[in-house]
């Protein structure tokens, strides 16, 4: 098989092709918690990337998903002492709520003033929880989640070996991919694109734009807060900056050094960043330097991103097939 | 009480601050007919064109479609009722592929909110845009990137894509703006054909070019209804020939 077939078929499952990617990964990075905290926020950064790349709408909240997705798993299990398994699906339940509230009152308004409202509303759930101390530990963060072995089903899993945690994070990051795949293949995720490309038309097609908008930002919400939700058990604690609008400006500039609007680029993004901060930062403490230079690179001079281009320059040589890989 | 007319304006009137875009006008659309509502600029045709398509609402007035009131529905339902529109400036999804425009537009009738289903079993809606580009000549196009395409043919995939909703009513705001002389003729023909399938209300400021191929036209002036009538009747109307013939 030459490797463009291989190209073409890594394209049309694409899903498989990253699973099974991520599957070697551990054994790319120096050391295999990178490699857990690459694979959480490059899930972070496709359920954004669902509302930033694919429906054009810049988000500047998108922290509060990831935050209240690990808030509210950490406080299933520190207060309510509630099954691992559950706390997870109460943490994504919570974000899928939060993602409504925000995006109801958000979804009414358009370009810059959607990321202003996304922000303030991102903002005023930070505070939220930054005062309810009793719950959420304020300043000091949710300590006390304990996760060292967790129960699957009656086996019990060692937590706290990183490659055991990485497969089982894993999983619950193969479902989400699939579940994203699916939805971007739908004839909603066809709808969604319409948006990005004109709202009028899309409009006087027949569709309900509002609607779709807010659809697409509820389950964008849902992705990024089962991030959260597996980063609270990855850690072990939630520090109160998950909330913090850093975090979604991070998640806006993993999108934008991958690749918006593709599949893939998302995780690419995630990659490079944390793999340069984890590099970087052991020669100056100056990091965010070396990424910000990296960033007005691509910008510059690349502005589809890594992925992005990739994936452009073998379309464009004719090499890839598929639409939309 | 004769038959309920297929479109119909009563006392519309549509303001922006204190110009007044239209002063109570009043008229209908009977089915199956191609109208052409003309004048000069300013005289209110594409605010009407607008209400008509629902993308205004009217500061008072009514719409009336099949005998329906719609005048305060969204958009968005306007076109799941059959009506649709080509837009005077070119509305398409221009980073999208020439055919995927037109299937994205036709998906409507079958699928709007299904989340699990690939786009590509639905079928139809695939071969219906294929029909519809090999209709408006857009064919050989079909995988090409709409930005790269010139504005004629822009212009043409902006009908293949309101005709992909298989409207009832079919609304066009001057589908020849920009065009050379033989893509106007070749539109021209075209929306000579299509009238004849189904209802066509267009908007034209050359009122030249729409005379010879409209059953009917409706004459706007300053935001009020002038007269309407065939093109032999308008073409002899002292009225229009004033306010409008008489302009050159």
């Amino acid at each position: 098989m030459s490797l463009e077939n291989l190209v073409n078929l890594g394209a049309r499952y694409r899903v498989a092709s990253v699973l099974l990617f991520l599957l070697a990964f551990p054994w790319l990075m120096p050391y295999e918690a990178l490699a857990v905290n690459i694979l959480i926020f490059g899930l972070f950064a496709v359920g954004f990337n669902l509302v930033f790349g694919y429906t054009g709408m810049l988000s500047f909240g998108h922290a509060s998903f990831l935050g209240v997705g690990s808030y509210l798993t950490g406080i299933a299990m520190v207060h309510f002492g509630l099954h691992w398994l559950a706390a997870i699906v109460v943490g994504v339940l919570a974000s899928l709520l939060a993602g409504l509230v925000v995006g109801y009152l958000a979804i009414r308004t358009r370009g810059i003033y959607f990321s202003m409202v996304t922000l303030a509303l991102g903002q005023v759930i930070y505070y939220l929880f930054y005062k309810a101390e009793r719950w959420t530990g304020g300043e000091n963060g949710l300590r006390g989640i304990k996760a060292e072995v967790i129960d699957l089903f009656g086996f019990r899993i060692d937590f706290l070996n990183p490659m055991t945690k990485y497969y089982v994070i894993w999983f619950f990051v193969a479902l989400a991919m699939w579940l994203v795949s699916r939805i971007l293949a739908s004839p909603f995720g066809a709808v969604i694109e319409a948006i990005r490309e004109n709202e009028k038309r899309t409009a006087a097609c027949g569709y309900d734009v509002a609607r779709a908008k807010l659809l697409i930002f509820v389950i964008s919400a849902g992705v990024c807060g089962l991030a959260g939700s597996l980063r609270a058990l990855h850690l072990s604690v939630v520090p109160v900056d998950s909330l913090h609008y850093l975090q979604s400006g991070q998640a806006v500039m993993m999108c934008l050094l991958g690749g918006m609007g593709t599949f893939f680029g998302p995780f690419v993004g995630a990659g490079v960043f944390l793999y340069l901060e984890d590099v970087v930062t052991t020669l100056t403490k100056y990091w965010m330097g070396a990424v910000g230079l990296l960033f007005m690179a691509l910008v510059l001079f690349f502005p589809r991103g890594i992925w992005g281009t990739l994936v452009h320059q073998l379309q464009r040589r004719g090499l890839l097939q598929v639409e939309r890989p | 009480m004769s038959q309920t007319p297929f479109m119909e304006v009563r006392n519309l009137s549509r303001h922006f601050g204190l110009f007044k875009a239209l002063s109570n006008v009043s008229v209908s659309f009977a089915p199956g007919q191609l109208t052409a509502i003309i004048g000069p600029n300013g005289a209110g045709k594409s605010t009407l064109f607008n209400v008509l398509s629902g993308a205004l609402s009217p500061t008072s007035g009514q719409v009336f479609f099949q005998g329906q009131d719609i005048t305060d529905l969204q958009p968005h339902d306007y076109a799941r009722r059959g009506i649709a529109k080509s837009f005077q400036i070119t509305n398409v999804f221009k980073q999208l592929s020439v055919h995927e425009n037109v299937r994205v537009a036709a998906q409507m009738r079958y699928a709007r909110y299904e989340l699990f289903k690939p786009r590509a079993s639905l079928r139809s809606a695939i071969e219906e845009a294929d029909a519809l580009l090999a209709r408006v000549g857009l064919s050989a196009l079909r995988n090409k990137t709409v930005a790269d395409l010139a504005h004629g043919q822009q212009r043409s995939l902006e009908i293949a894509m309101a005709l992909a909703a298989d409207p009832q009513l079919l609304l066009m705001d001057e589908p020849t703006a920009g065009m050379s002389p033989e893509e106007t003729a070749s539109m021209m023909g075209l929306i000579t054909q299509l009238a004849r399938e189904r209802t066509v209300i267009l908007v034209e400021h050359k009122m030249k070019l729409v005379m010879g191929i409209c059953e009917r036209l409706i004459v706007l002036h300053h935001g009020e209804f002038l007269a309407q009538g065939t093109a032999d009747e308008i073409r002899n109307n002292a009225e229009v020939r004033r306010v409008y013939l008489g302009q050159g």
